[in-house]
């Protein structure tokens, strides 16, 4: 295999039907790998554009009390790195765009380039990685040049705007903006910079390069989808759907949880 | 001493963005970057500072009680076959080197208009440091510890507690030192417009290791004076404990032109390196990216950091300041493993030769010491000195010492 579809492809196709991106975030192995395949399959078919797979780590420092329990528990049923290109292979092979969200240790660890080939061998789309700016992702850029992988860096509210032209630059996918100065978890309103930052974000992509930014962090019902989907292309959605699952009392319900959460955010990007 | 001579930073390592040879750098989430670029600048900017260096002086003189003493352990050297110089940085306040960086820090802070400081701290020794400085200088204080060392270090707690601090046991993952760090790096990335990380440790992402370096250098610019004041000549060789590498650092850093003195690192070996329960990271570890530097980490072959053990809380930690890691490669330092068992022997008996109690953090450089005496000795027309430094006194580990040594009563009364 290749490396699939780049996810701009949903973003297009998003953007052609005048309507918000809707991105939706799930570590591997959890609950187990078959219960993260089988979940990442029910959000598709009710409305995420884009799967973002995560490769648990054992020192999240980016992500809240709800991925933390996530990616423990997968790490504790013994979730592997080479579980994660077989969950990226199930998922991609539903047509989706699907991207692995990793801190950079195990990348660093499995070797850059490798990890690029199997990634793009197992039908990923690419990387977003939250712990690597571009100042440090020279062995990425290349590898994922090499491999035709795309690369989602974050920007931040506090970027100056001389980094959010650098790192824009460098992007290839999306741009991932950070909605609010935190970590991971669902809040209850979204930042009121978040939209400046997306604006400021656009302004800073060279002459004549329109790359989709799409926001995350902080969001996680219908109502904060469609308020986003207003300003930024495309809305990422990943504690929300882990809660479902942490709170259900059975693998059904928990999937029949997240089928009602992603029908209510693909109504709220298409508001 | 002139102030240039404690505060004079090598231009050589690490480079402008922070890499020491292959390590440090900044592997650090995008919205904590403005930050460190400001910081990189403000420390920069301070220690070209007349004004700055002058306050930060008169602190380490006038309340951290510098310079430290460097005291011959003559009974304890005989045991170790070499002639035996304690960098005393037990004795400055608060009890250990951590005071030095911190103070610094602290400082920093304020002239970068931010007014609360928030730190991870596994023995206690650095959360204690930081407290004070908060107090001293009106910040508020955040201290992240992890639950395990909590419990270990009971007394700190009180006294970090006792100075006005917030201090937060870590729950997550092994609750030792390094989740204490993934805590204060999220507290960090949500409050980095009014708060500073003070990193207790030369680790993190750049500038900390080289920030906390030149905060720490003052350790080996006094033992350098000092022990050719005492001996007329260089020491034969430079001993500390390593942990994340602050005093190790500290004490090693004005003697690493020095090209006839050898620098020895010690960590923690806790049950042994077979055992695989320990966290000796440049013996036993690999490169690797943790807390926002590449260095020499404790991981599995995923990439995963593991889990550490030491009997010592300061030292248990999977990472190690990429400096270490660069003296190391390049040979000039060498970095060994002590056991548990080691320590112990050791810290007893510093306190019944000398009449000092000292961390068993210090006690592995003691430890250390013990072991590459006789090899220092062997052949040397006379007796070799060495200087070890004494990073922290003991008072908070005597419920883990009395426990290692029988000394109180199955119920926890006093024999």
């Amino acid at each position: 295999m290749t490396a699939g579809r780049s996810v701009a492809t949903a973003f297009e196709k998003a953007g052609a039907e005048g309507r918000g991106t809707l991105v939706g975030y799930l570590p591997a192995g959890f609950p187990t790998y078959e219960g993260s395949i089988a979940a990442a399959k029910v959000m598709v078919e009710a409305g995420c554009d884009v799967i973002e797979v995560g490769l648990p780590y054992t020192d999240p420092l980016m992500d809240g009390p709800t991925i933390q329990d996530a990616v423990h528990q997968a790490l504790v049923g013994g979730a592997r790195v080479a579980g994660v290109f077989r969950t990226v292979e199930a998922i991609a092979a539903t047509g989706v765009p699907t991207l692995v969200m990793t801190y950079w240790n195990p990348v660093d660890r499995y070797g850059v380039d490798a990890f690029a080939r199997d990634l793009a061998s197992a039908g990923g789309s690419g990387l977003i990685t939250p712990d690597l700016t571009p100042e440090e992702g020279g062995d990425w850029l290349a590898a994922a040049d090499e491999h035709d992988l795309d690369r989602i860096f974050l920007v931040a509210l506090s970027s100056t705007d001389e980094r959010l032209a650098a790192i824009t630059e460098v992007c290839r996918g999306f741009v991932y903006a950070a909605s609010l100065m935190g970590v991971t978890g669902a809040r209850s309103a979204v930042d009121t910079g978040a939209a400046n930052l997306v604006e400021r974000t656009r302004k800073a992509m060279p002459v004549g390069a329109r790359l989709p930014v799409g926001l995350g962090l902080g969001v996680g019902n219908g109502v904060q989808a469609a308020e986003v989907a207003a300003f930024a292309d495309g809305v990422i959605v990943g504690s929300a759907f882990i809660r479902r699952l942490l709170d259900a009392r059975s693998p059904d319900e928990g999937l029949a949880s997240i089928r009602r959460l992603t029908e209510e955010l693909a109504a709220g990007v298409r508001r | 001493m002139t102030t240039d001579a404690v505060h004079g930073v090598t231009d050589a390592v690490p480079d402008a963005s922070g890499h020491f040879g292959r390590f440090g750098g900044r592997f650090a989430p995008e919205a904590l970057m403005a930050a460190l670029d400001e910081l990189t600048i403000a420390h920069a900017e301070a220690m070209r500072d007349e004004g700055f260096r002058g306050e930060l002086d008169h602190l380490l003189a006038t309340y951290a009680g510098r310079p430290s003493l460097l005291t011959e352990a003559k009974r304890f050297g005989e045991k170790a076959g070499v002639r035996v110089l304690l960098k005393r940085e037990d004795l400055n306040h608060t009890g250990s080197h951590k005071i030095n960086n911190v103070l610094g820090q602290a400082l920093l802070t304020k002239r970068m208009g931010k007014t609360r400081v928030i730190a991870e701290t596994g023995a206690g020794q650095h959360g204690v440091a930081t407290a004070t400085a908060a107090a001293l200088l009106g910040l508020d204080c955040t201290v992240y510890m992890g639950e395990v060392d909590t419990v270990r270090q009971a007394l700190n707690v009180a006294r970090m507690r006792m100075l006005g601090a917030e201090v937060i046991p870590v729950k997550t993952g092994s609750r030792t030192l390094k989740d204490a760090c993934n805590e204060a790096f999220r507290d960090w990335v949500a409050s980095v417009d009014h708060t500073h990380y003070c990193i207790g440790s030369t680790m993190g992402p750049h500038p900390f290791p080289m920030m906390v370096r030149d905060f720490q250098r003052i350790i080996g610019v006094e033992a350098r004076r000092q022990v050719i004041e005492l001996t007329g000549r260089l020491p034969d060789a430079v001993i500390a404990c390593v942990g994340g590498g602050s005093n190790a650092i500290g004490a090693f850093h004005a003697f690493v032109p020095d090209e006839g003195v050898r620098l020895y690192g010690f960590e923690a070996g806790g049950d042994g390196l077979d055992s695989g329960r320990h966290a000796a990271t440049l013996a036993g570890g690999s490169v690797g990216v943790i807390h926002g530097m590449r260095t020499y980490l404790l991981q599995d072959e995923d990439g995963q950091t593991l889990d550490t053990h030491s009997v010592s809380a300061g030292l248990d930690y999977p990472g190690v300041g990429p400096e270490h890691s660069w003296l190391r490669d390049s040979g000039r330092a060498i970095y060994q493993a002590v056991t548990d068992a080691e320590a112990m022997e050791a810290f007893a008996l510093l306190c019944r030769t000398e009449g000092i109690i000292p961390a068993i953090e210090s006690a592995h450089a003691l430890a250390g010491t013990l072991r590459i005496g006789p090899e220092l000795a062997a052949g040397a027309d006379e007796r070799p000195t060495v200087v070890v430094c004494l990073s922290g006194r003991g008072d908070k580990d005597m419920h883990t010492a009395a426990e290692w040594f029988g000394l109180v009563d199955e119920d926890g009364s006093s024999k």
